[in-house]
């Protein structure tokens, strides 16, 4: 039949082939939008996003969520600025302590989820208010920077060490000097290592399968509970070193900063279930979707489109990549082949 | 003359290019109960979902009471007095609302229905109707709290609180003990006698043999027998179904080797009788027993779901308790859950990755995966059990239930153990595949004690060498599979004999 083929194809690479069309328009309308520098500067905007994100998809696969991502990123922002400029640790003890953190968090996410019964998106809400909250307290609600006053009276004698700003705003040489941040590369390696953690290993083959039908994936011996908690504590690591990032970007710990990382990392993860027909989280999509939203962006604000309609235009895609996801999947597979189930 | 309630002529479906009916000619009459049977993929579900409104069809009449009857949605048909009540019984029922609410649904739902919910009236209407049902539960239960037995008959309450012309069941005795479906026939023959059309779907030969009129038997999405007179003849409906006879199966017990299994003392409940029962390399055991008689729960206790209130186990004479599922299938003992749908089927993975899940430990290299290596023991699985289909890369739900069972029982077969727990292999299957999958545990049997639980006793002596009968968690017969004297099996396993375990022919 050739329009169920038609469908088959257009489920598959509809999106890949819609990313194209935009890449190819933004070149011609927008000049300098096709330049290396350009390329750099979108994945440099979607890198933490795109980190984040990959975490989401964890708690995806095994049919969970995690609110509370955007916290536990604002959270260790603060927390490294605490950590170097009101305590004085270095860099690496800095960073150690947030992905601690982060994975403390994930930790008692899951706890809350598996053992106490509590459902994911009450258990990672709550998680979320009590970080907002949590990280406000050390420093009465100001953000950190250095030789800031502190309630004693005396100037904050810490700063932020050259180390750890490296992490946010170094570029490493690419064909151009200073062209790819290190924020970009990070992405890019956590983006691989999810993806063959989710897709090539068993420990991913369970977690689908936790995520399609949990007693099942019990019932032929997988630990499902150590799963859950697990993917939790990914989410949770992920977040922090998204945090940790900004930290290193902006240099200062601004309470106010990732007001949108949650929702902007959540729409990168569910445009990902429209790439390449996948109809489930992946961490392949998940980076095609952060992507998606930068590059649709970037040429926009190229064009001259005014910033405000940003949240507008994201939230535009995300509602045609789950119509194209749930409504054409779904009637492909009633139009498909046998569906005589007795 | 009877009354023709319900007339369909030529009716056709498809889906793509699958021609799933091809001119189904079928009436219902008054006060009659029509049977249809059919193999998985025959086109049964389909046909009762055009009748009630779930697809539309392709070709053909159906006419209603004389009219031409062509429903746009579920709701069109309930309202022409056309009610269904499917086999997944969760479709039927709301579980977080109570007895009283589900019951009366379609009173709220009416569009001359008022604005406020009189509870105490509610309460009173839906009372009137669980005692028509014999229910005799407090109706404001939640219906979550019921178990399955009740759900149906609440399902089916509700169903007849419609006052139905024509009333659907699509294999409603699938989860009810012997006791549950004796309720639901007696109710079956009241409505028939007020002049009912009833149209009934199983598998189940007891059911068939209890309720049938008329027996309607389907193939290949075409009637391929009709059976009036009586006395009807099922061997024949049975073959019509099939498209060729079936063999009487003939089991020759096997002389079993040493001891795997030793059940020692085992107690099911808190004071239990002592179960004691040891399982041999190369035999099949059938448990057979009612619903509750704690089979279930011995299967769960074998794959350590659950512990015993007392008692030992030892697999080849080393004491075996295990503490979850991951730690039985190290010791060697695999359990194909029964309720493939809840418990064993992962539905959004392909024919291949559902069948290598239990082992994809051995599939790894390097820590990661090799798809070809799964693959490759899924195809050779696939032609072991004989699944019908176009590739190993086949979405699990494309299968029929009887494929979908072969490749849940495959699964377990994928690498040689110790014992081997089926848990009612049979559910949902019809009996082509049962007979395939019979004759493979069979064939595999060496070098493994298998254990079969069943409710069936037909299904039992199909399978066994052995058939141990399980009652209120107690043993009380044992029998060797051949000359078994089927009334002495029958009245053990309805309880009817509760004296010391009783052996025959061993």
């Amino acid at each position: 039949m050739k329009s169920d083929r038609f469908l088959d194809f257009a489920i598959r690479y509809g999106f890949l082939l819609l990313l194209v069309v935009l890449i190819l328009y933004f070149s011609v309308a927008a000049s300098g939008f096709a330049s290396p520098r350009s390329a750099a500067f979108i994945l440099q905007s979607v890198a933490i996003t795109g980190i984040l994100a990959l975490g989401v998809t964890c708690t995806l696969v095994v049919d969970g969520f995690d609110l509370s991502i955007g916290s536990v990123a604002t959270s260790a922002l603060m927390l490294s600025a605490y950590a170097m400029v009101i305590l004085e640790l270095s860099a690496f003890t800095a960073v150690v302590l947030c992905i601690g953190m982060g994975a403390l968090v994930g930790l008692i996410n899951g706890l809350l989820i598996v053992k106490f019964r509590v459902p994911d998106l009450l258990a990672t809400l709550g998680m979320m208010f009590l970080l907002i909250g949590l990280q406000r307290i050390p420093t009465q609600g100001n953000s950190i920077s250095a030789g800031m006053r502190l309630p004693d009276g005396s100037n904050a004698e810490g700063t932020f060490s050259a180390a750890f700003l490296w992490l946010g705003r170094h570029r490493f040489d690419l064909f151009l000097e200073k062209l790819v941040p290190v924020p970009v590369v990070i992405f890019l390696l956590i983006a691989i290592a999810i993806w063959v953690f989710l897709g090539f290993t068993r420990h991913g083959r369970l977690m689908y399968a936790i995520g399609s039908n949990e007693r099942a994936a019990s019932l032929v011996g997988a630990n499902v509970n150590r799963y859950k908690i697990v993917a939790y504590m990914i989410s949770g690591v992920t977040a922090s070193i998204g945090g940790i990032l900004l930290a290193a970007r902006l240099g200062r710990g601004d309470i106010a900063s990732g007001n949108n990382l949650l929702l902007d990392s959540v729409a990168a993860a569910l445009i990902g279930f429209a790439v390449l027909g996948a109809a489930r989280p992946n961490a392949f999509g998940t980076a095609i979707g952060a992507l998606f939203v930068g590059i649709l962006l970037q040429g926009l604000t190229m064009m001259n489109a005014p910033y405000y309609t940003q949240d507008f235009v994201k939230g535009a895609i995300l509602v045609a990549a789950l119509v194209f996801t749930f409504y054409l999947s779904a009637r492909q597979s009633a139009g498909g082949k046998s569906q005589t189930k007795t | 003359m009877r009354k023709n309630v319900c007339k369909l002529r030529g009716i056709g479906k498809s889906f793509g290019t699958n021609d799933v009916l091809r001119g189904i000619d079928l009436d219902l009459f008054a006060g009659e109960i029509v049977v249809l049977m059919g193999a998985n993929g025959a086109g049964k579900s389909t046909l009762v979902k055009l009748i009630c409104g779930y697809h539309s069809l392709d070709s053909g009449d159906m006419e209603l009471d004389g009219n031409p009857y062509l429903p746009v949605d579920p709701a069109g048909a309930i309202s022409a007095g056309i009610v269904t009540v499917h086999q997944s019984i969760d479709d039927g029922v709301i579980p977080d609302l109570d007895i009283a609410t589900n019951l009366m649904l379609d009173h709220l739902t009416r569009p001359n229905a008022g604005l406020w919910v009189h509870d105490r009236k509610l309460r009173q209407e839906a009372t009137t109707i669980a005692q028509s049902m014999g229910i005799t539960t407090d109706v404001r239960t939640k219906v979550a709290h019921l178990g399955v037995a009740d759900r149906q008959m609440i399902a089916i309450a509700r169903a007849m609180a419609r006052s139905p012309k024509v009333l659907i069941l699509d294999e409603p005795t699938s989860s009810l003990s012997a006791t549950e479906a004796e309720r639901l026939f007696a109710l079956l023959d009241t409505l028939r006698d007020k002049g009912v059309a009833i149209l009934y779907i199983s598998h189940r030969m007891s059911d068939i043999r209890r309720v049938a009129d008329r027996i309607v038997s389907m193939r290949d999405g075409a009637i391929s027998g009709v059976f009036n007179d009586k006395p009807l003849e099922y061997d024949n409906a049975v073959t019509a179904m099939l498209g060729h006879a079936m063999t009487d199966i003939d089991i020759t017990p096997v002389e079993s080797g040493s001891p795997i299994l030793e059940i020692r003392n085992l107690q099911l409940e808190a004071d239990s009788p002592l179960i004691n029962l040891s399982a041999c390399d190369g035999e099949v055991i059938a448990i057979s027993g009612l619903l509750g008689s704690g089979k279930s729960r011995l299967a769960e206790i074998l794959f350590g779901q659950r512990k015993p209130y007392g008692g030992s186990l030892l697999i080849d004479g080393a004491p075996y308790a295990p503490e979850s599922a991951g730690d039985a299938v190290e010791w060697g003992v695999h359990l194909s859950p029964k309720d493939r749908g809840t418990n064993a089927v992962i539905p959004t993975f392909n024919i291949t990755d559902n069948i290598s899940l239990p082992f994809l430990r051995s599939f790894t290299r390097l820590g990661l995966l090799s798809g070809n290596r799964q693959k490759h023991s899924a195809d050779n699985m696939i032609n072991q059990m004989g699944v019908v289909c176009q590739s190993a890369k086949d979405g699990i739900n494309t299968l029929s239930g009887g494929n979908q069972q072969k490749v849940m029982i495959g699964r377990w077969l994928l690498k040689p153990c110790r014992l081997l727990l089926l848990d009612e292999p049979f559910q949902g299957v019809d009996i082509g595949a049962r007979r395939d999958i019979g004759r493979h545990i069979r064939a595999s049997a060496k070098g493994r004690a298998t254990i079969v639980f069943v409710a069936e006793i037909d299904e039992a002596l199909e399978i066994a060498d052995r058939i141990v009968v399980l009652h209120e968690s107690q043993i009380v017969g044992e029998h060797r599979n051949t000359n078994i004297d089927l009334n002495v099996l029958i009245a053990q396993v309805s309880g009817a004999v509760n004296t010391e375990t009783t052996s025959t022919a061993l």
